[in-house]
């Protein structure tokens, strides 16, 4: 519990009901006193929540505790200087009336009442852009309410055009309809995606262009919606596992970690020693996969197809280790709710070292044709910046936001497995440039392997499971000799691990930035909610303030360096 | 022993069906439009990769242009929001072509039984190899082209393909 966080609080909002969840103060606000509160959290100095995380709604019609408010909204706020997370509360009486909207205050609010509009419904008053972004614009219904059937299938018959929101964007720039009549204006409308090799996954970029020059530019996402929030709802937690794995592909077991680090922290589970650095190692490791997959596939798309080579064959020759530990390439689903699924095999030391030895070797390779190459530092440097301002304005987290100078990473900020006793460092841009990106990347390759190496001489021998039968499974022995096991076993696959009846958010420093888990208990074995904050789904909404002004060229290479990757941004 | 045209003209001539070189050109050079949408288009990215190697198969030059390919690879999972432009970029696709559903997802929707998921592309587009997994071992992506490759062999340069295939968007 962070006292310090609800004494500032409380002192600031004396009238306002608080309360505590984990680390987070939870704030309960009426939607007229909306607006004041929000303000009041980012503008005043002595609480300063520049970071706004998340938004979301819960839908309380089926929870076991009645109510009379059917809706609440959710905004979920950070100061990512001292460490201090409010969630601030609101009550939806009329959700066709709704609430004030927060996307003057936040950039990142637009996106984020947008998604909870689309799945809730929930109106946002003075909303400059209220439609749907996860699902597409011929469907009918808001399917994270209760009274939605997870089966209720909406075919879309067309794409969606586009024409108002990239006429509205140009509008901001001064170019109404007159001007795009008029002769001597040459305004070019490109699509780029949904399918297209520049995309990487399934991203649809629109674009006005005059000449090569983005004068304005729109994006639409949610191609590859895939409805995890409403699936996680029905599943015990240990069967939600396998779905994170689908969140960020690339670094599969990082959400692996996310995900049960958030449940254990709800339950007040401390899991062992040596399961903690095994999840450092892993997560160090798989940090490492992430950027190397990031930078192959960026240097593709600049021209530089040998720098493929070089880094994408150490990711698949990291597959051998991956299979050999958990049985799967790219799925691991290596977490359980209190431990991991097995130890380490026999002489995984050796490999993990030869594997780093052969991935600093490959980005060595790759530094070298790229760090002092004059066609990389043209195409990146002092292109598509963005500044620490915007960049937290739009809920930047993670490398992006380190490329633009701000040095928050939750391992140094919010330290979670011993994250304090290693030695590393933050690396940090200075620009916020697409250079910096992709050397804030390369040089957290570098600082993650130092941390597998030091968590490789420190990790401790000992059970990676802790020993609680309402929370692990029980030996096999045990299941197949006595009834005692044999049932724990039954009601734990059945069941589920049962968590206690409430509400929290518990964050981790994933690849891509901040991978947030919101969860709504009602103390059965499956979440009554769960959503995820994605660090994708806000980077990709500050999109257009790093390319408009750029070449259409650099708008390329600025969504790879900005490490969109589809499961995690539609979900 | 040689009989006919190749009796009298020796080696200098070599008689055979059209079926059999214009599928034999066909088989070895197939030209993937990857229409990669998630987990699986990582997967795909490895087969392509120096370890697996798909250009052993012929079928290295990857397009993204579908004008420019034969075979399609539906790479992840389709939701319904996806579905027009899989169509669109199926039917852009000069004929003769084939269509390869890899992994669960998109052969039948996978562990996203929801409200927006196709469950499974040919709802949409006829399909005529489905690869199994979550996602599949790039292994298995050589093993639907090779049968891609046999499918080939047995078809015929006079009969249309899949000229009754109706699906949710037609």
């Amino acid at each position: 519990m962070n006292t310090k966080a609800l004494e500032l609080i409380q002192g600031a909002f004396p009238e306002v009901p608080c309360e505590t969840s984990i680390d987070s103060v939870v704030l309960t606000v009426q939607p007229d006193e909306l607006e004041k509160t929000l303000t009041k959290l980012k503008k005043d100095p002595t609480l300063d929540f520049g970071l706004l995380l998340d938004v979301t709604a819960i839908d309380y019609l089926d929870y076991p505790q009645k109510s009379n408010i059917r809706f609440y909204v959710v905004y979920t706020i950070r100061n990512w200087k001292e460490n201090l997370v409010v969630q601030v509360r609101i009550p939806v009486n009329d959700p066709e009336v709704g609430i004030p909207t927060a996307s003057h205050i936040w950039d990142s609010a637009n996106w984020g009442e947008r998604e909870t509009y689309d799945q809730y419904g929930i109106n946002f008053q003075g909303h400059p852009d209220l439609r749907r972004i996860l699902n597409h614009w011929q469907f009918e219904g808001h399917p994270l309410r209760k009274d939605y059937k997870i089966d209720a299938r909406q075919v879309c018959y067309e794409s969606d055009s586009l024409e108002k929101e990239i006429k509205a964007r140009l509008a901001t720039k001064g170019i109404d309809e007159l001007t795009l009549k008029d002769i001597n204006t040459e305004i070019m409308f490109l699509n780029i995606g949904p399918s297209h090799p520049a995309t990487h996954g399934a991203i649809r970029i629109l674009s006005a262009l005059d000449g090569e020059t983005v004068v304005a530019n729109v994006n639409e996402i949610g191609y590859l919606h895939r409805g995890f929030e409403k699936t996680a709802e029905d599943r015990t937690y240990n069967q939600i596992i396998p779905l994170t794995d689908r969140l960020n592909y690339c670094s599969s077991l990082m959400n692996n970690v996310a995900f049960v680090k958030a449940v254990e922290s709800w339950m007040g589970i401390e899991i062992t020693e040596r399961a903690q650095f095994m999840r450092v190692v892993l997560s160090e490791f798989y940090r490492a996969l992430d950027h190397l997959v990031c930078l192959a596939a960026l240097f593709v798309d600049m021209g530089g197809l040998t720098n493929y080579w070089y880094l994408y064959n150490e990711k698949e020759a990291a597959y051998d280790l991956i299979s050999r530990l958990c049985g799967a390439r790219l799925t691991s689903s290596f977490t359980r709710v209190g431990g991991m699924y097995r130890d380490f095999y026999e002489g995984w030391e050796i490999d993990m070292e030869n594997q780093l030895k052969a991935i600093e070797k490959g980005v060595a390779d790759s530094l070298t044709l790229v760090a002092k190459n004059r066609i990389v530092h043209d195409r990146s440097q002092n292109i598509c910046c963005i500044s620490p301002e915007t960049a937290l304005s739009y809920g930047f987290t993670g490398p992006n936001l380190r490329a633009s100078g701000v040095p928050f990473d939750l391992r140094k900020d919010n330290p979670y497995y011993n994250y304090e006793a290693f030695d590393f460092s933050i690396p940090v841009g200075s620009n916020g440039d697409i250079y910096d990106r992709i050397m804030v990347r390369f040089e957290e390759i570098f600082q993650s392997i130092s941390v597998i190496r030091q968590a490789m001489k420190m990790i401790p021998a000992g059970p990676v499971n802790i020993h609680d039968n309402k929370v692990t499974l029980p030996a096999k022995d045990k299941v197949y000799d006595n009834i005692e096991g044999l049932a724990g076993h039954f009601k734990l696959i059945f069941e589920g691990v049962k968590t206690p009846a409430g509400e929290w958010y518990d964050s981790f420093e994933a690849a891509n930035g901040e991978l947030g888990f919101h969860f709504v208990s009602d103390g059965s074995g499956k979440p009554y909610k769960c959503k995820v904050r994605p660090p994708c789904f806000y980077t990709m909404g500050g999109f257009h303030e790093m390319v408009e002004g750029e070449m259409i060229a650099d708008a390329v290479i600025n969504l790879s360096s900005i490490n969109i990757i589809g499961g995690e941004l539609d979900r | 022993m040689a009989l006919g045209l190749e009796a009298k003209l020796g080696d200098s001539v070599l008689t055979t069906q059209l079926d059999v070189v214009v599928n034999w050109g066909r088989q070895y050079s197939l030209w993937p439009m990857v229409f990669g949408t998630a987990c699986c288009a990582i997967e795909f990215m490895s087969a392509a990769a120096s370890q697996h190697d798909i250009s052993r198969w012929g079928a290295e030059v990857v397009r993204f242009s579908p004008r420019q390919a034969d075979l399609m690879l539906v790479c992840g999972t389709i939701s319904y929001k996806q579905a027009p432009i899989l169509k669109r970029i199926y039917e852009q696709m000069p004929e003769p072509k084939w269509v390869v559903a890899m992994g669960a997802c998109a052969s039948s929707g996978g562990v996203y039984d929801n409200y927006c998921t196709v469950q499974g592309i040919d709802e949409i587009i006829p399909v005529d190899v489905y690869i199994s997994g979550c996602p599949p071992r790039p292994e298995a992506v050589l093993d639907a082209l090779m049968k891609i490759q046999d499918q080939i062999k047995g078809e015929s340069v006079l009969e249309d393909r899949h000229k009754d295939f109706k699906g949710i968007l037609d």
